[in-house]
């Protein structure tokens, strides 16, 4: 029994953590660029299949790069689209995630599924480095870490840059951006790119992961991702410490697939995830506004009742 | 330094609303001058400065700064000669970043990669010293969290920062209390005078346009109504002021706001 917990509780780490990469991404489009970067679900599927058929091509490490590559180019123009061709920034994303539906199938050569059973993956090449060590058992989430924790420092670096607190300064004040000399398209467009890399990843790391692609694998990442930036931020505040935050933001999503796997456990059906998931993001957003409401819903209740002291 | 020549906007053109905010204006400016711009609202005093800016390109005309031709460029490039402050105290800083943060990006020292250097916060330190309001001890703090007053001084700070070539000032103290007004009013005079900066200041206060810098310019209907300088300008009173408008443009002046501050 106990080692079962234990096994799920590794389980949800291991996808928390492949999926804080993506909240990552959402944590600089959503939190910093202040755009809310709806190509996300493409982009997962995007950077999962690329990785998966190099991968099977034979080239484990090759895919990383890869998935990071085409997950920059994916981001690069949903941003051309919103700041160079005048399209709204959430019809961008809307847009080039379908057209990545299509570029996804056919990158996958037709097909809506790839197995990868007996690739060499970047999981299985851990396995092997690692086997007759302590965390031989473990090789997964060891791999993960890795890739969180440098994420995590690269971010962190990243945003204390001048090139770094130009994307802030973005989300923040575009005006007060370009006064600085600075073209705030020319912010949204690195921006865009940096985080779409890191949903790439995700995606590529997931696949690799589970050893399969579906086409289906992003189908909602974007408020799966989004739910749990907002439970981080819960937890982190969204004051101008950008390292707690980061951090945060990597807690929200384990958080999330601890919470989900032990729904699972007390029989809450597999499928529920989504629906879970949307709650999660309607109550964090719609709470706090709701909450400003509510003196005047209430003077208007009492007004309607007739009892309206004077 | 500063060349205006020929410039017109009018906006929403063909149709009803179709409004002339620029009418062939042309203004030259030399190096040090300090200009007070006043006029009735609409007049086009910020549409003036947002033509210099570039927030919009001009229909027709050219603008010249230091000999070279902008009347092109985009609003972004034009910032590196161009400091601007607003009305509204939250325009120039970005709220959710510290003060060292807006005072880096406004600096614009080093690369896009490289981060704040040991040296650049001992020079925000300084300048921020010189604005006698204890910010240099808050510099970690959000801007977010600054008064009005503070916010607009460190916008100033932020804009002359790297002295620009040109300065201009909308209405820059209009918002703030009298006391945070009067405190950044004698800031920009020191500034203006410590680094020489050639200076654009629109103001609604007719009295301190005639008492600061060296030129009054008045506007009105996208044009420029009369711009005094020298010994005519020390002779000027607010009365006058009213008179001349009157005689130039063959109606009273009626805007409150001015009326009103001239006993100031």
């Amino acid at each position: 029994m106990f080692t079962t917990i234990l096994g799920l509780g590794a389980t949800a780490l291991e996808l928390g953590l492949i999926s804080s990469l993506t909240v990552l991404a959402l944590f600089l489009s959503y939190s910093m660029l202040n755009v809310c970067d709806l190509s996300t679900d493409g982009c997962f599927t995007l950077g999962a299949a690329v990785g998966a058929v190099v991968a099977i091509s034979g080239h484990p490490y090759l895919s990383i790069v890869v998935a990071l590559g085409v997950g920059m180019v994916s981001g690069c123009i949903t941003a051309l689209l919103q700041t160079k061709m005048g399209i709204d920034s959430l019809l961008s994303g809307i847009i080039v995630n379908t057209g990545l539906y299509s570029v996804n199938i056919a990158i996958m050569g037709g097909a809506s599924l790839l197995n990868m059973n007996k690739t060499e993956t970047v999981f299985t090449k851990a396995k092997t480095l690692l086997s007759g060590t302590f965390m031989s058992s473990q090789y997964r989430l060891v791999v993960v870490i890795l890739f969180v924790v440098l994420a995590l420092v690269l971010l962190t670096w990243f945003l204390k840059t001048r090139l770094g607190l130009a994307i802030r300064a973005t989300g923040n004040n575009p005006d007060m951006v370009r006064s600085s000399s600075i073209n705030p398209a020319f912010t949204t467009i690195v921006g865009l790119c940096v985080a779409n890399a890191f949903t790439g990843l995700s995606g590529c790391l997931l696949a690799q992961a589970q050893k399969s692609v579906n086409i289906d694998i992003g189908t909602g990442m974007v408020t799966i991702a989004l739910a749990s930036l907002l439970i981080g931020n819960t937890f982190a505040g969204k004051g101008r410490n950008v390292p707690l935050r980061l951090a945060g933001a990597v807690l929200g999503a384990v958080i999330f697939r601890l919470v989900y796997m032990v729904a699972l456990r007390f029989h809450m059906p597999a499928f529920m995830l989504k629906l879970v998931s949307s709650v999660i993001v309607i109550i964090a957003i719609a709470g706090p506004y709701l909450k400003s409401q509510f003196p005047v819903l209430r003077r208007r209740l009492v007004h309607r009742g007739g009892k309206e002291a004077r | 330094m500063l060349s205006i020549r020929h410039i017109s906007k009018t906006f929403y053109p063909g149709t009803a609303n179709a409004k002339t905010a620029l009418d062939d204006l042309s203004l030259e400016v030399a190096r040090g001058d300090f200009i007070s711009i006043i006029g009735a609202n609409g007049a086009g005093k910020s549409t003036l400065f947002n033509a210099i800016c570039g927030t919009f390109l001009t229909d027709s005309g050219a603008i010249l700064l230091d000999g070279q031709d902008i009347t092109l460029l985009p609003e972004h490039k034009r910032a590196f000669h161009i400091g601007r402050l607003f009305q509204d105290p939250l325009r120039g800083t970005a709220p959710g970043m510290t003060i060292e943060e807006n005072l880096a990006l406004a600096a614009g020292h080093g690369g896009w990669i490289s981060t704040v250097s040991k040296a650049d916060k001992k020079l925000f330190r300084e300048k921020l010293s010189l604005l006698g309001m204890d910010l240099e001890n808050r510099m970690r703090q959000p801007v977010g969290l600054l008064s009005g007053g503070q916010r607009q001084a460190l916008t100033l700070m932020m804009a002359t920062i790297d002295p620009p070539k040109l300065l201009l000032l909308d209405e820059h103290t209009a918002a703030l209390d009298p006391s945070a007004a009067e405190k950044v009013l004698e800031l920009t005079k020191r500034i203006v005078a410590q680094q020489h900066l050639t200076c654009l200041m629109i103001t609604h206060n007719m009295a301190s346009a005639l008492a600061l810098g060296n030129r009054t310019v008045m506007m009105d209907r996208g044009r420029i109504l009369f711009d005094v300088s020298g010994q005519e300008r020390r002779d000027l009173t607010v009365p006058d002021l009213l008179e001349r408008f009157r005689a130039s443009s063959g109606r009273a002046l009626d805007n409150d706001r001015m009326l009103l501050g001239t006993d100031e």
